[in-house]
């Protein structure tokens, strides 16, 4: 835009502190991540006991031929997406919801979702698990459930963490979709009214259509977050479930890393994870190139 | 009356029973997701004896300190809570100023590589930042900040900065330009112009930012388990919460109080800032 005042440096002064901080902490581990991953990194290369020797693409042959790392591999992607498709629907459907309302049932409802929203995973994650206690929890007993312990199933462990996660996640997408709605202008809105159309048809003809470049970034938010669950599934099946039933690829690189001292597997994990969510993200950048938005 | 008017008036009577559908149902949807928030309260402030009842109440008619007693009292609880606070609270101002600097350069000015630095800002949001724990935890220790609240401070800076710049660049960019070239033809000099009129100006947008550095640091669990691995007096809040987690016999008293002073905080911050957070999303999203 202004380039009279501008001395050519000026905005690579300005970006210097964020490119440092940048640089030294994501660009060059990222690099480091890559390098361990061809690496036989355990305690014994940490501690210098051995030294560390190149394996080429050992680790990921080591990776891919172990059926318990597709298996998580699979659990976490449709872990991510039945998380994603909740919260969206949950977080869209309350938007429309406080669009029809007035300020008090608006307000209650805002500020629930804001403290759900602002809950640290950690407490939301103990709170819920007391919630589902099978002996001092109040949903048990008043569903009628008596001792059922949600965490011993895979699925009902996995149903449990879900319901957290769309309780923390969904008020992003309320606020965010139900700024966008607010930001329509009334008269479109009325105009499908006065035409008859159903309140249905008019989320789906009208406000979806107005709504596309807000959903698709809350969308590509959740996929983001949901896929990177790691406090909850932690927390609330204590480090993967029973016998590893409910690991997901961030928990199991962890535990790879840090439990088992296989610190290139922990890491090959980690670049698989990178390697999906870059292709999300370019998906993500092509849609926007689509609507034609400037950066 | 015209036309629009009767309009107005029969389409609200036609509504009205499903007005009142819809209020009733967003007060029982309110109720619903605000009820694991007051458990955690409720059960914080029961006697040992119902917490650990078989049959809970949604009430307690004998509320007791015991549990916060429990938490305070732990050996180094304050320290947890310190640190906490100083971990969150020098993220969110240095976050803050780098990224308003580093937003300003990308708004507000014309240079090469400027549209690949703000894909990358954008690509940086998505590195999952767990997968990095290896080899942060290798570079920790290599610079001897492994049990400082550094290590927790540094990596936090900088996963928080991308999203911070991303968001902020449509608060900078609400700022006229002819207020820059007016600052300049009075003679302001750059520096003047950055910190004595956009800083202001763009202070509301920098609040609702450091919402999500604020909270995204308060809320870390991973790091502070994975750094301060020996040194507990480097330890933060989730810390002094775990504490309660026993194998066969859980002190949920114990946990939830801790939860509740672990949560007390970032809802406090949320409420303050929440309308400029709808108002800054909306920017953030919409540019």
């Amino acid at each position: 835009m202004r380039s009279v005042h501008g001395a050519r440096w000026t905005p690579w002064l300005y970006l210097a502190p964020a490119l440092v901080l940048l640089g030294g902490l994501l660009v060059y581990p990222i690099y480091q991540l890559g390098l361990i991953s061809f690496l036989e990194y355990t305690q014994a290369q940490v501690s210098g006991g051995e030294p560390t020797t190149f394996q080429g693409l050992a680790n990921y042959q080591h990776l891919f031929s172990d059926s318990q790392f597709w298996q998580v591999l699979l659990a976490t992607v449709l872990f991510a997406a039945a998380c994603v498709v909740s919260t969206l629907l949950v977080g869209c459907a309350l938007a429309v919801l406080l669009t029809r309302v007035r300020a008090v049932p608006r307000l209650a409802l805002m500020l629930a979702a804001l403290g759900a929203w602002a809950t640290p995973a950690i407490t939301g994650s103990t709170v819920w698990m007391f919630l589902f206690d099978p002996d001092f929890g109040p949903v048990n007993k008043t569903l009628g459930l008596g001792d059922f312990s949600w965490t011993y199933g895979r699925y009902s462990a996995f149903a449990l963490v879900l319901l957290e996660v769309v309780w923390c996640s969904f008020p992003f997408v309320m606020v965010t979709v139900y700024a966008g709605i607010r930001a329509i202008p009334g008269e479109v809105l009325e105009a499908a009214s006065l035409d008859g159309a159903s309140q249905w048809r008019t989320w789906r003809s009208v406000m979806a259509p107005m709504l596309r470049p807000i959903l698709v970034v809350v969308t590509i938010q959740s996929i983001i977050w949901d896929f990177k669950v790691f406090t909850q599934i932690y927390v609330m099946t204590n480090g993967g479930g029973i016998a590893g039933q409910n690991l997901v690829l961030n928990v199991y690189a962890y535990q790879k890393a840090f439990a088992g001292s296989e610190y290139s597997l922990g890491s090959a994990i980690g670049v698989v994870m990178l390697v999906i969510l870059l292709a999300v993200t370019l998906v993500y950048l092509r849609l926007m190139r689509r609507e034609g938005r400037e950066l | 009356m015209t036309l629009p008017g009767i309009r107005a008036a029969r389409g609200l009577r036609v509504r009205r029973p499903w007005r009142l559908a819809a209020e009733a149902s967003a007060l029982l949807i309110a109720l619903v997701v605000a009820f694991p928030l007051y458990w955690m309260v409720l059960s914080a402030f029961k006697p040992a004896g119902e917490i650990e009842s078989t049959e809970p109440r949604p009430w307690t008619l004998a509320p007791s300190l015991d549990s916060f007693r429990r938490v305070f009292q732990q050996q180094e609880f304050g320290r947890y809570f310190l640190n906490s606070l100083i971990v969150a609270g020098t993220v969110v101002v240095v976050s803050a100023l780098v990224a308003f600097l580093a937003a300003t350069a990308v708004t507000r000015f014309r240079f090469r590589f400027r549209t690949t630095l703000l894909i990358m800002f954008l690509v940086a949001q998505m590195v999952p930042v767990e997968a990095l724990t290896i080899p942060l935890f290798f570079l920790m220790r290599d610079f001897g900040q492994l049990n400082t609240l550094g290590s927790l401070i540094l990596p936090h800076l900088a996963f928080s900065l991308p999203f911070a710049v991303w968001m902020l660049r449509g608060f900078v960019k609400a700022v006229p330009e002819a207020l820059e070239e007016a600052a300049y033809i009075d003679g302001a000099s750059r520096a003047r112009f950055l910190w004595q009129i956009l800083f202001p100006l763009v202070f509301p947008g920098l609040v609702a930012t450091s919402v999500f550095s604020f909270i995204s640091t308060w809320n870390d669990f991973l790091f502070a388990k994975s750094f301060i691995i020996s040194d507990t007096s480097q330890s933060t809040l989730p810390m002094a919460l775990l504490v309660f987690f026993k194998p066969d016999e859980n002190d949920w008293g114990g946990i939830m109080a801790a939860s509740t002073v672990m949560t007390l905080p970032v809802l406090v911050f949320f409420v303050l800032v929440q309308r400029r957070l709808v108002s800054g999303l909306g920017g953030a999203v919409k540019d």
